[in-house]
């Protein structure tokens, strides 16, 4: 089982030619620890998560990760997307599978599938193309494909997002169990605050774009015992929607106003 | 103010053909009846447009006696040869164009220029260059299969989500594996779209090369039955022809239904 690494920024700042969408974010994700990130929309949540990722060099500020990783560690840093990124000419167990061949003997490959299959309720449904799953499924599968390079760090983008309410809920319960079973640095962009609160442990305010660090909270409760009725849970919730309303108002208008 | 009584009408439905393959069938075997009837009447002149049963007989006369196969396998190897040394350089060069700005630019201006010279103009040339025999017709048939699996090979690429491809690289995937598990696989529906349109394209530039100057092949049947007015043989070949279209159409079909399975 690998370990988190700390996840560090120190003043990443990034532009899109003139557009400036994030403004020197300095931040750390603590080794295990699951950092969400909230905003408004359009605030460059997920520009910083690709920038984390290295998938996006920042315009300034640097990314830097501390700590030690376990052997069997393929990618440290390792996302989960919003819309799954399955690849349809594969089926489940060959999705998983695609991601470990590059440095895993074959039989290696086909034991950590069934291993992250089996964690995640797939065992099933190796054989199942990507279309016949539900969106539910489909994640699931997204789950899995990453817990299979056994990542220091999850980078998880709005990964419920794209689902309904009940899937959402359901699959929120059981990413608590997988992250704290995974026992990695996790980092969580959502614009959905009880998501927020149930899984935080460290949660970053945006201001609206250019993204700044507004606020940042922490929740010092166990993952596992967090129920959804929580009162204090609650009132953090509205305190963040109290600080994100008027930001997401403004960035709402700014969109519409927009020229196309 | 007005009133909505009664059932709600059905609006919905249609826009969604299916293939029927035996009223394709159908109606070849009706246009064929009728032209027989044609001939047998008298209103269809047989000098100009023989029966289908005296083609017919004409197709066998020729396969029994080793004439077609004599003129089918010369066109044939050259239709193969040309038309998967054209698809090959053709892929490669469109998925070179389709991942790499140094490559697209320059392959672009290449395509932009040439593409559009009919290319049986360019077969007495080639003649020069490559001389009478099967050279000249196999660079026309290639050089004319080569440009449009460019563009469909470009065009695949392009469409490829790219999402799909930052998922690779997000897991550490090697561009080797990008490229063979997520491009091509993802280009594949555009280049097999391609291939249905460049093997039309390789046998209509067969028939014309072989026109200008072959002795074997299917063409050079067609050209030299047409100087003998002999139209039974004339609309034999035609008829080969025409066959061999449906052939090559009925595997890329199969093809696409083993590589694309996954729709």
């Amino acid at each position: 089982m690998s370990h988190g690494v700390r996840l560090i920024l120190d003043e990443v700042s990034h532009a899109w030619k003139t557009l400036r969408v994030l403004d020197g974010i300095t931040l750390t994700a603590e080794p295990g620890e699951v950092m969400v990130v909230i905003g408004p929309s359009g605030c460059g949540k997920s520009t910083l998560l690709n920038i984390m990722g290295g998938l996006l060099a920042p315009t300034s500020g640097s990314v830097r990760t501390e700590g030690a990783i376990a052997d069997d560690c393929l990618n440290p840093l390792t996302y989960v997307f919003q819309d799954f990124s399955l690849v349809p000419w594969r089926n489940v167990r060959d999705n998983v599978g695609l991601v470990l061949r590059h440095k895993l003997t074959r039989d290696a490959v086909a034991e950590r599938v069934r291993e992250v299959l089996a964690l995640t309720g797939l065992s099933d449904f190796g054989d199942a193309w990507p279309k016949e799953l539900s969106g539910g499924m489909r994640q699931r599968v997204g789950i899995a494909r990453a817990l299979a390079v056994r990542p220091a760090c999850l980078l998880m983008d709005e990964p419920l997002s794209a689902l309904d309410a009940q899937t959402r809920d359901l699959l929120l319960d059981e990413f608590v169990t997988l992250i704290g079973r995974a026992a990695t640095t996790t980092v969580y962009i959502t614009h959905n605050l009880p998501e927020a609160v149930r899984l935080g442990q460290q949660i970053v305010v945006l201001s609206r774009r250019p993204g700044r660090v507004r606020e940042i909270f922490r929740v010092n409760r166990p993952l596992t015992g967090r129920s959804a009725d929580d009162p204090d849970l609650k009132n953090l919730e509205h305190t963040l929607w109290r600080i994100i309303r008027d930001d997401a108002a403004v960035a709402e208008r700014e969109r519409i106003d927009a020229p196309a | 103010m007005r009133r909505l009584d009664g059932s709600v009408p059905f609006r919905g439905g249609g826009f969604h053909p299916r293939e029927r393959w035996i009223a394709g069938a159908a109606t070849l075997c009706v246009l064929i009846a009728f032209w027989q009837f044609g001939t047998w009447a008298g209103f269809l002149p047989t000098l100009f447009l023989p029966s289908p049963v005296a083609i017919a007989v004409t197709l066998w006369r020729l396969t029994v006696t080793g004439v077609l196969w004599q003129h089918l396998s010369a066109s044939l190897a050259r239709l193969l040869i040309g038309w998967f040394a054209g698809t090959f350089f053709g892929m490669a060069t469109g998925i070179a164009a389709g991942l790499w700005s140094v490559t697209r630019s320059p392959v672009m201006a290449v395509v932009s220029a040439l593409f559009p010279i009919p290319k049986i103009a360019l077969v007495p040339l080639f003649i020069i260059w490559f001389g009478i025999g099967e050279g000249s017709k196999i660079a026309t048939i290639g050089l004319g299969v080569f440009f449009p699996t460019v563009i469909a090979t470009m065009g695949g690429v392009d469409n490829v989500p790219r999402g799909l491809i930052r998922m690779g690289q997000s897991f550490g995937l090697p561009t080797t594996t990008i490229i063979r598990s997520i491009i091509l696989p993802g280009a594949a529906p555009a280049i097999l779209n391609g291939f249905r349109v460049t093997a039309s394209i390789a046998i209509v530039l067969l028939v014309a090369a072989e026109m200008i100057g072959a002795e074997q092949g299917i063409g050079a049947f067609v050209l030299s039955a047409g100087n003998l007015y002999d139209t039974d043989a004339l609309l034999a070949g035609i008829v080969v022809l025409s066959v061999l279209g449906l052939v090559v159409a009925g595997l890329i079909g199969a093809l696409e239904r083993v590589l694309l399975r996954w729709r």
